[in-house]
Parts: structure tokens; sequence; C-alpha cells
């Protein structure tokens, strides 16, 4: 019998304790002291980690509306199952990401500001009214589960009436600052590296979250399949992988095609910190994945589909800190390397994010919903693909124990 | 309203007396030991190279790059001029520190209330109509204060009078879409630190250019995503409707009885 070789991650529940109180200590310290004490931040790299970990948030985040889209736009009802791991998956990713911007404001008691300080010619201040708004759409499309539970139902019918607009309008949110955080750096033609700087930012970022966003839904399918719960069809899975495939490739081309016109080819054909950084963001996040997801063979298998989609989601976290920190070392020739309060704040906000999965994953109606209301996906599932595959018996609950 | 103000800062007639930053500092009250660079206690320091000293400052740019990043508007542009900061909307955000071409906004990064801080080409002596602190302090006349228009004027003169004196160039004319800050040197400008990679567009199209399709993000998008679930909602009813024909028991009829 074949077994599922995705690697657990057993025993991390005091590993994750550390980190949270490791971050809440140097959140402490980040403000009681400043960001100058507590940050390797300067006038000459004013952002840093932080900026980067939001990059990589937002984009892991990008499930949400990919799936939403998918199933309730564009009715691919089958994947039904993954569209509340995905909105909750989006939902702590922008919570945290959100966290952490307010963590990095020198004014978090301002933090409010932009809902009544207006200023549309700021990338900065679109920025902020998408994270609000798609959070708070986010809030009502969770809002469901958490009503599921407690048994209240008349809010739902509520919610239900207004949501096609709703999540159109998510939609249209997460296109828009996905792309604007590529937007931010279109205003510094002068100090991001010829490899990350292209007017084409905010297209690439929007191209490269659909392919992490849609890598994240995999890898969590792959993960809470391990119970022994199939939670998609292999087939369902395979078409995921698909679409990521297709979003690399497209990615690749336009990527590589505005190298070529803007000339920026022969800072690769050297071999410097940059094209280093370039190469191995490429080579990882992108052209190896695609290279692995061609194969009929890899998309139907579990292990092969779990590297390639972590490939990807590593590739893409490779591409923001490059945007965000590496091309921005070449001016004025200074490195930045994060502090250690920095990196803990950011460990710990994400374990912060890892546990309030697994909690909610377990006490809400996040993974259990099509039971009750769109059982038939249920039924189709087993049918669909073959069992051994999917419910080794031997495997333990992934959930960390 | 009073006309756009300017300073013409005639770099061969520096003689790097720092008599500039000294003025500055008192009348902003910062603490007068000297300094090289730009720093919160330095709104004006004087670059040396080789023999010749470049005052480096905010330039006050007529379409300023930082007052379009500012995502809460605290720093404004103001007709006369200077390019103002308000440190009560201020939210720490430091994209003008990022997205500045020249590097001006220093930031207190030892403070728990931070704010920025640059020169402020003296706004309130301006409006009593004097000249700034800078150019009043200045013995050798390299920096004057005027209207922009008569300063230009008079860089245009003073390159003609004297040629080979001074590169044809009068930086910040046109730079970045124009500064409040003009420069006049005797050697190519590239040498002396100025970034020759700006161009003559002012830096905040480019992101016009993306946030100008937000507009239409919405409106076209929303109607098409709408048209998109409506479509695909229909032949979801029409697959059903079909599918129950074929099982035998029409929909409709069921509905009559």
């Amino acid at each position: 019998m074949k077994t599922l070789s995705v690697p657990h991650v057993t025993g991390w529940r005091p590993i994750a304790i550390i980190l949270i109180l490791a971050g809440a200590l140097a959140a402490v310290a980040r403000f009681a002291l400043g960001l100058g004490a507590t940050t390797n931040l300067s006038d000459e790299f004013p952002w840093g980690l932080w900026i980067g970990f939001d990059f990589l948030g937002i984009g892991l985040a990008a499930s949400g509306f990919t799936i939403v889209a998918a199933v309730h736009l564009f009715h691919a009802k089958e994947y039904e199952p993954i569209v509340r791991p995905a909105i909750l998956t989006a939902f702590i990713g922008y919570l945290l990401v959100v966290l952490v911007l307010i963590i990095d404001l020198g004014r978090p008691d301002h933090f409010w500001h932009p809902l009544v300080m207006w200023n549309p010619h700021s990338v900065m201040c679109e920025i902020s009214w998408c994270l609000m708004l798609y959070t708070t759409v986010l809030s009502l499309e969770f809002a469901p589960i958490i009503l599921e539970k407690f048994n209240i139902h008349s809010p739902i019918k509520w919610i239900h009436a207004v949501s096609l607009p709703f999540m159109i309008f998510g939609v249209l949110l997460s296109t828009l600052h996905q792309s604007s955080f590529g937007s931010l750096y279109l205003i510094v033609p002068n100090r991001l590296h010829a490899l990350w700087y292209t007017p084409l930012l905010p297209v690439l970022f929007f191209i490269s979250c659909i392919a992490s966003g849609l890598s994240m839904v995999v890898l969590e399918s792959l993960i809470f399949s391990r119970n022994g719960r199939p939670f998609l069809p292999t087939r369902l899975r395979a078409n995921l992988a698909k679409a990521i495939a297709l979003a690399l490739a497209v990615y690749f081309v336009v990527r590589i095609q505005d190298l070529l016109t803007r000339g920026a080819l022969h800072d690769l054909t050297t071999l410097t910190y940059y094209s280093v950084a370039f190469y191995a963001e490429l080579l990882v996040g992108f052209v190896i994945p695609f290279a692995l997801l061609i194969f009929e063979k890899v998309r139907t298998s579990q292990t092969g589909l779990y590297y390639a989609s972590l490939m990807v989601v590593l590739g893409f976290a490779f591409n923001r800190m490059n945007t965000a920190i590496t091309g921005l070392e070449r001016y004025p020739s200074q490195t930045y390397f994060p502090s250690i309060i920095e990196i803990f704040i950011m460990l710990g906000i994400t374990a912060v994010g890892f546990c309030a999965f697994s909690f909610i994953a377990e006490y809400l109606p996040v993974f259990t919903a099509e039971e009750a209301g769109a059982g038939q996906h249920r039924d189709a599932a087993p049918s669909v693909e073959k069992k051994p595959l999917f419910a080794p018996p031997e495997c333990e609950d992934p959930r960390p124990s | 309203m009073t006309s756009k103000k300017a300073m013409l800062i005639d770099i061969s007639l520096c003689v790097g007396c720092n008599a500039c930053q000294a003025g500055c500092k008192e009348e902003n009250g910062l603490p007068p030991q000297e300094e090289k660079y730009l720093s919160l206690t330095a709104y004006t320091a004087l670059d040396k190279y080789n023999d010749l000293y470049v005052r480096r400052m905010c330039q006050h740019c007529d379409v300023p790059t930082c007052v379009s990043v500012c995502p809460v508007g605290a720093l404004t542009k103001s007709s006369t001029g200077p390019v103002s900061y308000d440190g009560e909307k201020c939210i720490g955000c430091r994209y003008c520190l990022q997205a500045c071409p020249f590097h001006v906004p220093k930031y207190e990064w030892s403070s728990t209330k931070p704010s920025i801080r640059k020169c402020k080409f003296c706004p309130s002596r301006i409006a009593s109509g004097r000249q700034t602190a800078c150019a009043e302090a200045c013995p050798t006349g390299a920096t004057k204060f005027g209207d922009r228009d008569e300063l230009l004027a008079e860089a245009a003169r003073r390159i003609t009078a004297e040629p080979g004196k001074y590169v044809p160039r009068i930086y910040g004319e046109q730079d970045v879409g124009g500064t409040s800050m003009l420069y006049l040197s005797p050697v190519p400008f590239e040498q002396l630190g100025f970034d020759s990679r700006l161009g003559k567009a002012p830096m905040p199209m480019l992101t016009m250019s993306a946030l100008s399709k937000v507009p239409n993000v919405l409106s076209v998008g929303g109607v098409l995503l709408a048209g998109v679930w409506w479509i695909t909602n229909r032949r979801a009813e029409v697959q059903a409707y079909e599918s129950s024909l074929k099982n035998g028991n029409d929909p409709e009829r069921e509905d009559d009885e």
C-alpha cells in the first residue's frame, strides 16, 4: 500500500508557544523602545522584513478570492469543499498582515488615519482601503462558519442574500491590492534593481499571487487529506495543479519578455548577488515546479504535488523578499539584515496564524461544512479516486498535537 | 497670491563656509554643531567634491513624489513653493523616505512618536515677504532666494555671460518635473553626486498610470464578473431543468398541480 510521504510536523506546539511568547516580548520591546532601537531599519532602508512578510502573507492568502471566484462566480461547484479552508486562510492571512502593518507603522496610534484622510494619488492609500474593505468582506464570508457553530441561522440568510455583490466586490478588491503591492515599487525606479523594477510589477504580482494562492489550497488539501478523509478528489487537485502550471507559464513568459524589452537580461549573464537571487527565485518558484506540473504523473501524485506546490510557495516568498529587500540593497550600496526582534515578531505572528488555523479548523465547521450543505461532493469524491492513495490508515492526524 | 519662490544655488560661488547650515539651524532651533550630512538636526548640509561644495536639502519639487505617495496627505505642496509636513497626520509608514528621489526626509527612528524632518523652505519667512534663513546667511551669494521665473532667467544669463564657466544646464529647471532648488555647476552634475537617471517626467506619473486603472477595474471588472456569474448560473439552471425533463418529471407541471 502506498503511503503518503508528506512530511509531518509533530510536536510543534511547544515550539509554537515559544515563538509566540518571544514574538510578544519582541512586540512589547518594539512599542516601548521605538523602531530605531529594535529594528535594523534606517533612513536608507526604511522598509524591511515586515513589508516583505506583508507581501508574502497577502499573496498566500490569494486562495480566498481565487477559489471564491471559481466556485461561486464561475460555478465550479466541485471545488466547494475547499471554499471554507480558502476563506479561513485568507481571513487569518489578512488579519495577520494588518497586525504586522500596524506594528510596522511609526505611529501605530494613527493607524486609522487613512480612513478619514485620503490621498487618492497614493498607492498606499488605495492598499489601506482595499485591505480594510476586503478584510470586512472576508469576515462576512467567514461569519456563517461561526454562526453555524452556534446555530444562529437568521443572519446567515441575510448574508446569503447579499453575498453575490460582496463576492464580486471581494474578487475586485483582491485583484486591485494584490497588484497594488507591486505598484508600491513603481515609484522607486532609481532604487530598485533592474531585475525587479518594471512597469509591469502590478501585473507580475497579480499573476504570481494566483499561482501561490492556488498552491496554498493544494497544500492545505493535501495536509488535510492525511487523516484518512479524502479532501479533494485527485482529479480536482490535478486540475488545480494545471491552473497553477498555467499561471506559472504566463508569469514566466511575461517576466522574460519584460526583461528582454527593457534590456535587463545582460544583468543575468554575470554571476552577482542579484543574479543569483533572481535565478533562485525563478528556478525554485517558477521553472522547476512548472516542469514538474506538466507531467500528469506529478499532478496526480500526492508527494509530487506537495513538493511542486511547496516550491511555488517558496519561490513566491523569494520573489517578494527579493523585491522588498534584495533589489533595494543596491541603493545606497547598503545591505540590510533584519534584527532579531524583527525576526521574532514575524515568527511569532506566523505561529499565531498556524495556531489560529488549527484551532478554528478543529472547533468550527470549516472542513465539515459539506456534510451539512453539499453532501453530494462527499459522495462523489471517493468514487473518483482510488481509496488507497488517499486513506492510508496508518497516517496520523496531521493537525498539531 | 504670491508667486512661486525658488532658490538659485551657484556651486561655483560656494566657498564651503557652512553659514547656510548655521543660519538654518538657528532659524529652526536646532543644535548648532557643524554636520556633514543631512540628519534630524541638519536640514541642509554641504557635500564636498574636490574643491566644489554642493548644498543638499529638500528640493521642494513642483510635483513632489513624497506628496503623491503619502497615504494620509501629511505632506503638502504649497503654491508658493514649500513642501510642508504635518506630523499630526503622519502614520509613520515611511513611504516618503522610500520614494523621495533625493533621499531627503529623515526619520526620528529613536522616538516612539516619530516624525520625519527635512528642510521646510522657511514658509513663515516667505509668507512675510522675507527670504529664507540660508539665503540670508550666505555671504557669497551662492544661494539666492527669489521668484522662480526670475531666478531661471538669472541663471540663463549667467550661463550665457560667461561661456565655459558653467555647464549649460540648470539642474532643477525640468528635472523630475521641476524643483524649487535650481543649481548651476562648473562641472557636469553627474560628477557632483546628482542622479542622472531621474529624467524630466514627474515621478508620481509612474504610479498614476497604475492608479488610473482602478475605476476601470472596478466598473468593467464588476460588470464582467456579474455577467460571468449570470451565464454560469443560467447554464446550471438549464442543465438542472433538462435533466429533470429527462427523468420524466416536468418541474413546471409539478408547480401547476
